[in-house]
């Protein structure tokens, strides 16, 4: 329970006491770089969508970055990672770059996918990601049968499974747990818990509001994990990870976040309270870990300016690149439908 | 005399007049209720009926639409809103092998009488799982009735008619067209499943469609006429059963048809269609049937992809043109 006391110490901050890093600045630096670039590019995405660069859904990863940010430094290289739509976050903390990933967005060719998945499917073999799925739920046994491969293949590697509070309703996840733990498959399952599910809290939708206790039902060892630190969600993926790398077979993390826009750019919100989004924002994780990081007095304002500034200038490139670069030509729509290049698609 | 609503308000007035007719009628679905519909065509109807009559449910698509015929097959009148059909696929155990052949099955025994909802189609820059029509998916199973209308009168007078069918009903609106206005009489009525409707009468070109393609077909109709061609355009309403009818007898007229459906080409509504001209009017064809579709790809998400998937009134007039034999 590292995590925990830590937990307790850093919110009980005082100005002028200094709390030594729990982790070393390289490692504080990196979490902020990746939190702080998801974060400028969300913004920039919902800029590019308002002036109409960007169409169709757009669901931004904002309030949830420390997600993203503790997983990664948790894994190693050959570890797999699937998620739902709302992956922008995921796809940057994987490597995918902004350029390519605002391409992707823009329907650029130039993009992640050639401009053919947009917001919602990203994909990249490169940095094992799969993706950027959108049928609600559905990864959850994909991210299963990733994890099957992985021990079919006998690596030591292992499968982050990811999905909402929302698709944690669906059967799938029931089927994808029994067999997980069946067989014993080297599945990380990860529900990002940010309570809304589109205009539907969490609350209304089961008897059983601790999402992480539907792994129990499977002896799952199934935990509740703070989502607004890096800290946490790093401790807690470290400790899943050596538990399943050992052979024991799936971990079931339920982390806690919050989303700070609505369900996607077109969605009000109404149904969360003013009081309610600015207690969240509160907790703002960009904002905390900056404070950590100060607090300790072991980094400058200076060092995370320069992150700053380099971040900004990079999602501005990222978007000059976007705009510039040319749409997919009209004859892409019947490549990549079938993996035989001459397939006789009917044309008329 | 009429008034003019949107299709969602249209689809809400249909289903509404039914609940208040039939305490037996309910509707259930993801943010139905307290969010008022994902397109807002359940707008509303939490505060009038309440809480037991308009249900929101989880993300369990499949589960939903099972209790859904559980509770048709014991006296209920469901309607179970999908937010769009390409959700629905997780729920097509329910659809396909339950509510179409619960009839069958039990010999006569039980009902299934229940109305299953949901835009289908592309709505834009969705890409390839948001995209999809399910028209030909449906059309091909014996037990269901598929409705496919954006009209709002008529859709309306048809939601009432599937809701008051003793078999299950597969209701296939659209999502873009939710805003569509249209004249809706004043009085009630309901529009018989199974007749379609001549939108415009033509006599050198019969062509069929439905759903939002009717807007690209009246389009491409209208541009015809300048050229000197008279087109008729049929609106199919309800892919299932099929007004064979009325298609044939236009063709008959007309000689000569042309086929748009947004559905891929294979296998698909447009190709009953043109197996049941010319099994009805092979004699009075004067050209080969042509069928204007979406490409046969998975719909990507750039709009210069979009663009190029989707049939529209340059590609409907090439056609006519084809039949008529004025391609040069
Ligand atoms: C099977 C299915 N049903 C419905 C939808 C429509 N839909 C898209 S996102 C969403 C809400 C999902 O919420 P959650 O899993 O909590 O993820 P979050 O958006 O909060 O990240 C819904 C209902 C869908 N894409 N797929
Ligand atoms: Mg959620």
């Amino acid at each position: 329970m590292v995590a925990e006391s830590k937990k307790k110490s850093d919110t009980s901050t005082k100005k002028n006491s200094k709390h030594k890093l729990a982790y070393s600045k390289e490692q504080y630096l990196s979490w902020y770089e990746l939190m702080f670039r998801i974060r400028k590019f969300e913004e920039a995405a919902l800029l590019a969508y308002n002036q109409q660069k960007i169409r169709g859904f757009l669901h931004v990863y904002i309030g949830q970055e420390a997600i993203a940010a503790g997983m990664e430094s948790a894994l190693i290289p050959g570890d797999a990672i699937i998620t739902g739509y709302r992956q922008h976050g995921t796809a940057i903390g994987r490597g995918c770059t902004t350029k390519e990933c605002m391409a992707e967005l823009f329907g650029k060719a130039t993009g992640v996918n050639k401009g053919k998945g947009g917001s919602m499917h990203f994909f990249s073999k490169e940095h094992k990601y799969f993706g950027g799925n959108g049928i609600v739920g559905a990864q959850i046994p994909i991210g299963t049968g990733i994890a099957f491969a992985e021990k079919y293949k006998g690596t030591n590697n292992l499968c982050v499974t990811m999905f909402g509070d929302g698709a944690a309703r669906q059967g799938a996840l029931h089927e994808a747990f029994n067999m997980g733990m069946t067989w014993k498959l080297p599945v990380l399952y990860v529900c990002e818990n940010n309570q809304y599910a589109m205009g539907t809290s969490v609350t209304r939708t089961s008897n059983v509001q601790d999402i992480y206790k539907l792994g129990l039902a499977y002896d799952m060892p199934s935990e509740q994990v703070d989502g607004m630190r890096p800290e946490s969600v790093y401790e807690a993926v470290k400790k899943a990870a050596v538990h399943i790398r050992s052979g024991k077979g799936p971990y079931f993390l339920e982390i806690k976040t919050y989303r700070y826009k609505g369900h996607s750019v077109s969605d009000p919100g109404h149904y969360r309270t003013r009081e309610e989004l600015k207690s969240y924002m509160e907790k703002d994780p960009v904002k905390m870990v900056e404070k950590v990081m100060l607090d300790s007095g072991e980094i400058t304002q200076e060092e995370l300016d320069n992150i700053q500034t380099a971040i900004k200038a990079e999602i501005k490139e990222a978007v000059k690149f976007a705009d510039e670069s040319p749409f997919p030509a009209p004859e892409e729509l019947y490549t990549d439908n079938y993996s035989q290049p001459d397939y006789p698609f009917m044309k008329d | 005399m009429g008034k003019v609503l949107q299709l969602r308000e249209a689809l809400r007035e249909g289903m509404a007049e039914e609940m208040r007719r039939d305490e037996n009628v309910f509707i259930m679905g993801e943010e139905v209720a307290e969010y008022n519909g994902a397109y807002k065509v359940t707008k509303g109807m939490l505060d009038e009926f309440g809480a037991k009559r308009v249900i929101d449910t989880p993300i369990a698509e499949l589960g939903f639409a099972g209790i859904g015929v559980g509770a048709a097959m014991n006296g209920l009148r469901p309607v179970i809103e999908f937010m769009t059909w390409n959700f629905a696929v997780l729920a097509f155990d329910q659809i396909v092998n339950n509510a179409a052949k619960t009839l069958s099955q039990s010999a006569g025994d039980f009902k299934c009488p229940i109305v299953f909802r949901g835009p289908s189609g592309s709505a834009g820059q969705l890409a390839q799982q948001h995209s999809q029509t399910f028209e030909s998916w449906l059309g091909n199973t014996p037990g269901l009735k598929v409705i496919s209308c954006i009209d709002p009168a008529d859709a309306k007078g048809l939601i009432k008619s599937a809701i008051r069918d003793d078999d299950p009903v597969c209701m296939m609106e659209s999502e873009i067209m939710y805003g569509y206005k249209g004249e809706v009489p004043e009085d009630e009525y309901l529009v018989p499943i199974g007749v379609a409707a001549v939108r415009r009468t033509g006599t050198d070109v019969t062509i069929v469609t439905f759903n939002k393609m009717i807007i690209e077909a009246m389009k491409a109709a209208e541009e015809l006429e300048g050229m000197g061609i008279s087109a008729e355009v049929i609106d199919l309403r309800t892919i299932r059963p099929l007004d064979h009818k009325t298609i044939v007898e236009s063709v008959r007229e007309t000689d000569r048809l042309v086929v748009v459906d947004e559905s891929w080409p294979l296998y698909g509504v447009s190709a009953e269609i043109a197996y049941e001209v010319q099994r009805y009017a092979f004699d009075y064809l004067d050209a080969p049937v042509v069928r204007v579709n979406s490409a046969d790809t998975s719909l990507p998400y750039a709009p210069t992809l979009v663009a190029g998937y989707l049939p529209n009134p340059e590609k409907i007039i090439e056609a006519v043109r084809s039949v008529t034999y004025q391609n040069t």
